[in-house]
């Protein structure tokens, strides 16, 4: 049996700490919001052409007056995406932008992808992505709060703030774009976190009731360990798919993927390391579990 | 829990096989009278082009009020009620009346049989509100006034925009409303919407009006600028035919000039009138106005009868060719605006479908060795409800005909990972209950037993999560919430039937042997 109640309060000063860290980068640095949330125009192009890099194709958009542009290269060597703001929503703007690298490189090139999000889309998408990331965190507090204790049910919305916020943080401290796809895998790591630490609670329950001499501090631990292999090997196949989806998936699944594998890696840990502290923290024993049997019995 | 009649294990069979043909009807060509039903790829597996269009109302709702103007004064008139200094002011009308009249001016507005003022029983609601301070009122588009006049718009206008498409011929487009003023244009197989993107931008209004230098003209005068330059001209805004006339329009070959042109045909009113204003303006310039401005102005040598004309302008095939559609297709009722574009390649596509593939193998693979090395005959139960999984996944996506995204395709892979806990559950729980239980068979029966509430939470997280998704995200990230929300009925399905018979079949054949699992 390993004793991961050894390192309960070191393990809840850590994520405290990553918890301030990350909403002190959400505050100050904030996140690199795509053009989903942030409007504007996203070009994915190909050049067959080696003349055509990086800082070639800066030259050429940074003339065209379109503000602030960003070039960069996109998985292999002759892909690039292009981003600019495209603040006047100008109409024709691909039109021109075509015409006008036709001029230096010919037809050497090639659009493989052309988006583009006017304001009131994408402040509408943003605000559509924040209801349902709430909505999901209400909807699993409801049902935890249902199917568990309260004592339980606010360890595993800790837990679940804990992910996100740590995943949102990583996001903002290198500065990964955030995106539609993004959003997805917020909600997903909100399932799969909820998922691993029901797993967890449902026998720190079973064994409540069995177990009458036992403290929480002991039983939690005993719990974790109960579980323990399956929740290794049940993370170790859902990153196995998702270390397959980043490294085969092509470029547009790798932000969406690095999410959901930071998720699954916090949302594992959470598990252990915060929705059970916070049983021993509020000292839950069998009269918790017991008190709702017998109302239970009552009605 | 391991005990299975022959008619349960008979219909899993059957079930699983059925699915499994469904499934492989999307590689292989089914006879299409027989089962033609198969998954969608999304915009961004196949290539194509999404747009979403907003109507802007604003001219719609000036241009209403100013025919209400007119309506309102000649209405009153007619009943002896004067109406002084009428004006629109922010999409308000202004007007006052005196003493005597305003009981009865209130009394029209609010008439429920009003034909001034339409009444809808349903939302307890009338066209216009009224509101008087004194003897000045305020008239305005009620909330529901507002909603009937964006919706009947919209109306007009998906009709109009279905019509451009059809006549540029993409093949199976999607147009469908979007709220009440916005309209989404799916167009699969397209690469290169710009031509499209140009028609949908034209609200197509042409008019033919008379180029005159009085500046005191009857219906007022406009200065309007030509289309291919900065020079301009007056205009009478007395319209002597619209785009409404036109029967049909094709783009031509002037023989004698070489230049390309429209010609038009009129119905028998725009006939008539082009008739008469020819025969009348013989010798003065008539413009041909589109969209505000003026494509050309030729002399009126002769009067035209024959209800059919041409335009020229200097157009190229293309130009005419997209004019002439425009003014088939009619115009628009009001200024259509992309407000949203995305649009990809055939070739990224395939390449994201390429991709999608090796990383669902891929995936697939690492999960089923891992599975096997860990659990060896059980790891391999696991492994083959997890092929059937997947079959009955695709099976169910077919059967619905569901939209596969790459993000759907994400779900898939995801699912897999995730498909295995529900067993590692159970597998786990068994092995426990191993311990102080010699009798295997009893064993399994609890294992299953106590696993089934951490199973049923699980997955329920989940789906919560993918039921938000579905109803929140847009386009391919539904798709994921498709794929991922499915996964959990199959999965369930897969590992409490299918599984539980493998397991059921080898722990009755293996009931002595210690050391099971």
């Amino acid at each position: 049996m390993i004793a991961f109640n050894k390192y309960y309060n070191h393990f809840n000063l850590l994520s405290s700490i990553l918890i301030i860290v990350s909403l002190l980068l959400l505050i100050f640095k904030g996140l690199n919001f795509g053009i989903d949330f942030k409007g504007g125009t996203l070009i994915e192009l190909r050049a067959s052409d080696s003349k055509i890099n990086v800082s070639s194709l800066r030259d050429r958009f940074n003339q065209m007056d379109l503000g602030d542009v960003s070039v960069k290269k996109f998985g292999n060597d002759t892909d690039f995406l292009v981003k600019f703001e495209n603040k006047d929503n100008k109409k024709n703007i691909i039109e021109e932008i075509k015409s006008n690298l036709d001029k230096s490189f010919g037809n050497n090139y090639d659009f493989r992808r052309v988006e583009n999000v006017g304001p009131k889309v994408s402040a509408e998408l943003l605000k559509s992505g924040i209801i349902a990331i709430s909505l999901s965190l209400a909807l699993m507090l409801i049902y935890i709060w249902i199917r568990f204790e309260w004592q339980f049910s606010l360890g595993a919305i800790l837990a679940l703030f804990h992910d996100v916020i740590v995943t949102l943080g990583v996001f903002s401290l290198f500065s990964l774009e955030i995106n539609l796809s993004i959003i997805a895998a917020v909600l997903t790591i909100v399932g799969y976190s909820m998922n691993d630490t029901v797993v967890i609670f449902d026998r720190v329950r079973e064994n409540l009731r069995k177990y009458s001499d036992i403290k929480i501090f002991e039983l939690t631990n005993i719990s974790i360990n109960e579980t323990l292999s399956r929740t290794i090997i049940t993370s170790a196949t859902t990153l196995l798919a998702l270390l397959a989806i980043y490294f085969f998936g092509g470029e547009i699944l790798k932000g969406f993927s690095l999410a959901m594998i930071l998720g699954v890696v916090f949302g594992t840990y959470s598990s252990i390391y915060i929705a059970n502290t916070v049983l021993v923290r509020l000292r839950v024993s069998q009269k918790t579990v017991l008190r709702e049997d017998d109302q239970n019995k009552l009605n | 829990m391991l005990y299975f009649s022959k008619l349960r294990i008979l219909f899993i069979t059957l079930f699983s096989i059925l699915f499994v043909l469904i499934a492989s009807s999307n590689l292989f060509k089914f006879d299409d009278s027989f089962f033609n039903k198969k998954i969608n790829l999304g915009l961004d597996l196949q290539g194509g082009s999404y747009l979403l269009l907003e109507i802007d109302n604003e001219p719609v709702i000036e241009q209403k009020l100013q025919n209400l103007t007119t309506t309102i004064r000649n209405y009153f008139k007619e009943k002896n009620v004067k109406i002084n200094n009428i004006k629109i002011e922010n999409q308000n009308i202004f007007f006052n009346v005196t003493d005597n009249d305003k009981q009865s001016v209130l009394d029209v507005f609010q008439d429920e049989n009003s034909d001034l003022n339409p009444y809808y029983p349903r939302f307890k609601s009338h066209q216009l509100e009224i509101e008087d301070t004194g003897l000045n009122f305020k008239v305005n588009f009620s909330r529901q006034g507002l909603i009937r006049l964006k919706t009947s718009s919209q109306d007009q206008a998906i009709e109009i925009v279905r019509r451009r498409v059809d006549e540029v011929g993409t093949n199976e487009p999607n147009i469908l409303k979007r709220g009440n003023n916005r309209i989404l244009v799916e167009l699969p197989g397209l690469d290169d919407p710009m031509r499209i993107k140009s028609l949908l931008g034209k609200t197509a209004n042409l008019t033919f009006r008379f180029v005159t230098n009085d500046e005191n003209d009857r219906f007022g005068v406009e200065k309007l600028k030509f289309e291919n330059g900065m020079e301009e001209a007056t205009v009478s805004k007395r319209i002597i035919i619209s785009g409404e006339n036109l029967l049909d329009a094709q783009p031509k070959m002037d023989t004698q000039t070489n230049q390309t042109i429209v010609s038009f045909t009129l119905d028998r009113v725009g006939a008539k009138r082009f008739g008469k204003a020819t025969s009348t303006g013989i010798g003065k310039q008539l413009a041909i106005v589109l969209d505000g401005k003026i494509i050309s102005a030729p002399v009126v040598r002769d009067t035209i009868a024959s209800g059919s004309g041409q335009i020229s302008g200097g157009f190229t095939f293309q130009t005419a060719t997209d004019l002439a559609l425009l003014l088939r297709s009619g115009a628009l009722p009001a200024p259509l605006e992309i407000i949203e574009e995305r649009t990809v390649g055939p070739d990224l596509g395939q390449d994201s479908i390429n991709a999608g593939m090796i990383a669902l193998a891929i995936g697939f693979m690492l999960v089923i060795i891992f599975m096997f090395v860990k659990y060896k005959i059980f790891g391999l139960i696991t492994n083959v409800t997890l092929i059937v999984n997947l079959f009955i996944l695709l099976g169910v996506l077919t059967l619905f005909e569901a939209t596969l995204t790459l993000p759907g395709i994400a779900g898939i892979i995801l699912t897999v990972g995730m498909a295995v806990d529900a067993n590692v559950l159970i597998f786990e729980r068994i092995k426990e209950e191993l311990k102080d239980e010699t009798n295997n068979i009893l064993a399994f029966d609890s294992g299953y037993t106590k696993s089934r509430t951490a199973i049923l939470d699980a997955n329920i997280t989940t789906l919560l999560a993918a039921i938000i998704l579905f109803f929140m995200g847009s386009g391919p990230v539904k798709g994921f919430a498709v794929t991922l929300g499915v996964g959990i009925f199959t999965t369930l399905f897969s590992v409490y039937f299918i599984a539980r018979l493998f397991t059921s079949i080898y722990v009755s054949s293996n009931k002595n042997k210690e050391k099971l699992i």
